[in-house]
């Protein structure tokens, strides 16, 4: 009998290393032969730990499994927990999975699992079509950097194949930062050899040898997996001297970060992977032309070198296909907060926000009624009810004074304190800020004061903390002082009350 | 190992590797607890840099210590998912319990804020030495507290 059980950190988390252990023991003691896989996680992570297991060729699932609802599993009848089919279960069932094709059924350090599921296609295509014609295919598919700014990878990798230098590097992006996101988190614990191939394409397609992956310092799990991938894939000669032992030569290293917030954001993560204090730098020179030691480098998050292998199998026309207007293919949707079915919900582009957090979300986990969804981490806006019908896409939510940015959706329901949520939105700033310019360093600060302030009942506040928001806005050198102003600004706006009710009480 | 054989090893280990300061303060961090001020100076001899760089990187950094912390470091995250499922109050609860803050140390127990683990969708968020803990709970935490420091 084969039986699956999460190794990713949030089933870990919620008990799945404790449940494998429960299963062992009880198949011993029953003298039953069972095979242990631990994969990678579906994303339904409210169902975690979620044990599957094989009957006539389909995955079963149970959860969310406790150690106690173990025995059950080897006994006739109905398990309480039994989901059904796990592919047929909702939340799954209305994906499209191209991204996360593979996370969630594979063992993610499994060679043979990889390449018995497209595993190393897109790697071999690259090298079939050659540096240009890949580029064509990624330009054709319209993907656009999934770390946030969406801008278009196809033309980024131009700019760095058409630069002439003795190094060039790929740098993966893997801070994932962003509270409310951990999609990054869940693809190189779930699926490694996927972020490998898709840096490999990148590295062919632009002519760089070297890559790094920056990992954040709080994510042990996923830098012990891609440090076991990276060396599997080395001894397997897929990477190393010669991808794939015909193409180029190409190898990685990961890199951990140190935990600085900041490190996300692209010019300050050259900096730390250099050494250096992590200070955004001022563009240009843009890091295509002058980026990792002064050498020209493509620099991408996880997902967007992750969807390359997909968009080389299956062509770049195919992925266009999917999305809405300009958002061009799939996004790796994380729900998360108080919300009833949290998890990685990946669709094209398009989904309504009402959908997204009623339907698929299934509502608050409390219980009580939704108040707002943040989108896009700690830098993104505000959204509430009025909002359903945006679709989720780079520019609607731009048009409404938001960003997708990782596409990370944290609900809150109605118990949520929206002046402490501002005030924390200006603390987070001011203890992340990498210290460059005033209006962010010392911005922050005084917004945390002038909360405060309104907190206390103090009527001249609200009308300085506009100003203030304004001049962060406006005099910030990136996002970080840039858009911390957003989810100040829209929590007045959609509960303008929680920030006068405190004045009114104090006249 | 005398101390400085210790270090000397971990610049060994780093020679000729590009952008080497990060992950030699992480082995010096897992060697030593913190990074001692007294080795800036060898690392910016190996790297040929300035003791004030290195004590600059240092000081970025939040990971990086200037004093060994206690020897149970739980996290507790503060951002926003888990505020959403009552991490602050879960926060407030636990300091009660263990009788300090977050940003102290207690006898064995270092308490620390962290922004975000990547657990967000089972909120809130801890971690307990090298255990991950979702949905979790001040009595969990404590719980789980007591049995590694018993
Ligand atoms: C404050 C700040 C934090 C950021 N954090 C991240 C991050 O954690 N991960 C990421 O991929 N991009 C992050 N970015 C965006 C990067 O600067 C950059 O746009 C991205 O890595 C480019 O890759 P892409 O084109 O594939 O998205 C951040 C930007 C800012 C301003
Ligand atoms: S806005 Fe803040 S984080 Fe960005 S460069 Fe200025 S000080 Fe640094
Ligand atoms: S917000 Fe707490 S784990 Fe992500």
């Amino acid at each position: 009998m084969k039986i699956w059980v999460p190794c990713d950190a949030a089933a870990v988390a919620c008990g799945a290393d404790e449940v494998a252990a429960a299963i062992a023991s009880a198949a011993g003691l029953r003298g039953e032969t069972i095979e242990i896989i631990r994969n990678g996680t579906r994303g339904m992570i409210w169902l975690e730990p979620l044990v599957e297991i094989e009957r006539d060729g389909v995955r079963h699932g149970f959860g969310p499994m406790t150690p106690d609802d173990v025995p059950a599993l080897f006994e006739d009848g109905e398990h309480p927990k039994a989901l059904g089919p796990v592919e047929e279960i909702p939340f799954f069932a209305q994906q499209t999975r191209l991204t996360f094709a593979r996370c969630g059924r594979t063992d993610p350090l499994s060679l043979a699992d990889y390449e018995a599921d497209e595993g190393w296609q897109g790697l071999k295509r690259a090298l079939e079509l050659g540096g240009a014609q890949t580029i064509e295919e990624v330009t054709t598919s319209g993907l656009r950097g999934r770390g946030g700014a969406g801008f278009p990878t196809g033309i980024k990798w131009k700019t760095v194949a058409g630069a002439e230098a003795p190094q060039k590097y790929i740098v993966c992006n893997a801070d994932e930062g962003d509270s409310g996101s951990f999609a990054d988190r869940m693809l190189m614990e779930g699926d490694p050899y996927c972020l490998i191939e898709g840096m490999a394409i990148a590295g062919l397609a632009v002519g760089a040898t070297k890559g790094f992956i920056y990992v954040r310092s709080e994510y042990p799990h996923a830098i012990r997996t891609l440090n076991a991938a990276i060396k599997a894939a080395r001894a397997a000669g897929i990477i190393g001297d010669s991808l794939m032992g015909q193409g180029p030569a190409f190898d990685l290293e990961v890199r951990v970060g140190a935990g600085a917030y900041i490190c996300g954001e692209e010019t300050s993560l050259l900096n730390s992977l250099e050494g250096k204090r992590g200070m955004v730098r001022a563009k240009p020179p843009l890091p295509a032309l002058e980026g990792a030691f002064g050498r020209p480098t493509v620099v991408n998050n996880v997902l967007s070198l992750a969807a390359v292998p997909w968009i080389l199998i299956h062509g770049g026309a195919a992925y266009a296909e999917f999305g809405l207007g300009r958002s061009r293919g799939t996004i790796p949707i994380q729900i998360a907060g108080n919300v009833k079915h949290g998890g990685l919900f990946e669709t094209g582009f398009g989904m309504s926000l009402g959908t997204l957090v009623n339907e698929i979300g299934g509502g608050t986990a409390s219980g009580r009624p939704f108040k707002a969804v943040q989108v896009g981490g700690p830098l993104g806006a505000y959204h509430g009810p009025d909002d359903f019908d945006l679709p989720v896409c780079y520019e609607a939510f731009a048009d409404q004074g938001g960003l997708v940015g990782h596409a990370g959706f944290v609900v809150h329901d109605d118990s949520a304190d929206m002046l402490a949520l501002a005030r924390y939105a200006m603390e987070f700033c001011a203890i992340e800020s990498c210290g460059k310019c005033t209006p962010c360093r010392i911005g922050a600060v005084r917004g945390i004061e002038t909360l405060d302030r309104v907190a206390a009942g103090d009527p001249a506040a609200i009308e300085l903390l506009h100003e203030l928001c304004e001049v962060m806005e406006k005099g910030s050198l990136c996002a970080m002082g840039g858009f911390t102003p957003y989810p100040v600004r829209s929590a007045i706006r959609l509960f303008p009350q929680e920030f006068s009710l405190s004045q009114e009480a104090a006249e | 190992m005398t101390e400085d054989d210790r270090l000397a090893a971990i610049l060994a280990d780093h020679a000729g590797r590009e952008g080497a300061l990060l992950p030699i303060l992480h082995d010096v961090q897992a060697a030593y607890g913190c990074v001692p001020a007294d080795c800036y100076q060898p690392i910016a001899d190996a790297l040929r840099l300035s003791r004030a760089e290195v004590a600059g990187v240092v000081s970025f950094y939040h990971d990086f210590r200037d004093a060994p912390a206690g020897k149970h470091v739980i996290k507790l995250c503060r951002a926003e998912a888990c505020q959403s499922m009552g991490g602050t109050e879960m926060i407030a609860r636990l300091e009660h319990a263990l009788g300090m803050k977050v940003g102290e140390t207690k006898g064995d127990v270092t308490l620390e804020a962290v922004y975000c683990l990547g657990l967000c969708a089972c909120a809130p968020a801890a971690m307990v030495g090298d255990q991950l803990v979702g949905r979790a709970s001040a009595e969990r935490i404590e719980a789980l507290v007591a049995e590694v420091s018993a």
